[in-house]
């Protein structure tokens, strides 16, 4: 039984024919749609890399089955950046020195838009690590990423992109 | 993962009629069922996505006081409410102590109602489990059994129930809507998670084709806004399932406490409340020692189901604080980190002690 379904990725509208119902968000999003800037960790909602926006939110697009999200919006980190202009988050996560390997980095800095625009970031450390704390990063990158998280979010609140 | 067909009706009877077909399995938020059908535990013929049933994501207060909340809201939402925030606070909290942001946005009420346990047994098709494969054993008698039960368990399952969500549902004492072939019923939240016996493993009290559709919170539910709290204990203070947690609510007038609810998590195979620890709070003034009276009360009979005595301990010590900390009033600013024992500052660890 092929299922048929359409997602706004990145605001571009994607047709998809899934053969197979059991595809989920993020292997659609790798696999058919070709942004592979969304990472497979442990595919178990345990580690966040594969986080992305969906209508505005923040999930695992690893738990989410591709068949339930027809029609969504969905936003990954290809679609932050304007041409060669970093998003504020990106800028900030290279400035404050956020990540190691990078290999968690994209669900980390989607998690951190979704969190800000959640508008629980509050610029509070600790509310911030625990806003965050749906993505491991083996690398302990932590301090910097909270680092990351209030001066990305500084940059965001002063271009008016935190409300959007 | 199986194959399966995926079906998403767009009415509620449509979607209770092939519930109803041997094998389907109803999808809401996906955070746990998915996950099971990844490890092999859950290998559902028909998946029967309800997300988007018509009439199903609304936060309502009813005329009478009480408050319906239907099934397909989301966690966040429910916990970010404000005006539901304020009404229940405890609820909120245990909302935001579980589980992540991520998680938290795309879990449901109904989902989280029917969340099942997070034994490592009844993850592993390999282990013996009753409540997986009645008849089989249980393999985690002898095992590791640090997030075991230690009340309520009997020979043929010791899981806890591992949401925060429900333990202060079961407190307010809420009353679970439920559809399926036969109509509609209500059900006290009480009545939803069954323990195991010596004949079964207990589990869910629906029958095939079931489903919530919503849940409701009693008129008086509201009263206990002002002295409310609850705390969670946990290997590490996010994202982690409750060793032990408790739900505190207090109507205090005067200085004498008029009404008490308790209950605790991650001790048994449902929220645990006994009503007779509340009685004893009923009339007196706040205090330690009757605070902790209770807290023992609450978990007489206890056991240890293998080598986790120290929730025993645990579970009372977190009753008789999470009672202190509701009567000292409902914080006025959702903690930084809900549900914790621990403030916020950490230059400022100085209640260690009171345990």
């Amino acid at each position: 039984m092929t299922l048929s379904i359409s997602l706004i990725v990145n605001g571009e509208q994607k047709d998809i024919a899934l053969e197979d119902p059991r595809a989920t968000l993020l292997d659609v999003l790798r696999d058919r749609v070709g942004l592979t800037g969304t990472k497979k960790g442990c595919d178990r909602g345990q580690c966040g890399a594969c986080t992305v926006l969906v209508d505005g939110r923040r999930i695992n697009s690893c738990l989410a089955l591709a068949a339930s999200q027809d029609g969504a919006e969905v936003t990954t980190i290809e679609g932050l950046a304007t041409g060669d202009d970093l998003h504020p988050l990106q800028a900030a996560f290279i400035e404050a020195d956020g990540f190691q390997c990078g290999y968690c980095t994209p669900g980390q800095i989607m998690s951190a838009l979704g969190l800000i625009r959640e508008g629980l970031a509050d610029n509070d450390p600790e509310r911030i690590r625990e806003g965050m704390s749906g993505n491991i990063c083996r690398c302990a990158a932590y301090q910097g990423i909270t680092e990351a998280v209030i001066k990305g979010h500084k940059a965001m609140t002063d271009t008016g992109e935190s409300q959007i | 993962m199986n194959l399966f067909d995926y079906i998403r009706p767009t009415s509620l009877d449509e979607a209770i009629a092939a519930g109803a077909t041997p094998g389907a399995a109803y999808l809401s938020g996906g955070t746990n069922l998915l996950d099971l059908m990844k490890i092999g535990v859950k290998t559902p013929a028909t998946v029967v996505d309800i997300t988007r049933l018509p009439g199903l994501d609304s936060i309502e207060r009813l005329a009478d006081g009480a408050t319906r909340i239907g099934a397909m809201v989301r966690n966040s939402d429910l916990a970010h409410d404000s005006d539901f925030a304020t009404a229940y606070p405890a609820v909120a909290e245990a909302l935001l102590s579980g589980a992540s942001g991520q998680l938290r946005n795309a879990a449901r009420l109904g989902g989280n109602l029917m969340q099942q346990t997070r034994c490592a047994y009844y993850q592993d098709p390999k282990s013996a489990c009753n409540r997986r494969a009645p008849g089989t054993g249980c393999a985690a008698i002898g095992g590791e059994t640090r997030n075991h039960a230690v009340i309520g368990w009997s020979d043929q399952c010791i899981a806890t129930h591992p949401s925060d969500f429900c333990v202060p549902l079961a407190a307010l004492g809420a009353v679970v809507e439920i559809a399926g072939p036969d109509g509609t019923r209500d059900l006290p939240i009480d009545q939803l998670h069954l323990l195991p016996d010596a004949a079964s493993a207990g589990g869910m009290a629906l029958h095939p084709g079931e489903l919530i559709t919503g849940l409701r919170l009693p008129p008086e539910a509201a009263g206990f806004r002002a002295y409310s709290r609850y705390l969670k204990l946990r290997e590490r203070t996010s994202y982690a399932f409750a060793i032990v947690s408790a739900a505190a609510m207090l109507r205090i007038e005067d200085g004498v406490i008029l009404e008490a609810r308790l209950a605790l998590g991650g001790v048994a195979a449902k929220p645990w409340r006994r009503p007779e620890a509340e009685a004893m709070l009923r009339g007196t003034k706040p205090d330690a020692e009757t605070f902790h009276a209770a807290a023992k009360a609450l978990m007489a009979g206890a056991k240890p189901s293998g080598d986790n005595a120290a929730k025993i301990t645990l579970a009372k010590r977190l009753a008789t604080r999470a009672l202190q900390r509701a009567a000292e009033g409902t914080p006025g600013v959702m903690p930084a980190l809900p549900a914790s024992v621990f403030p916020s500052e950490p230059t400022d660890r100085g209640d260690h002690a009171d345990a």
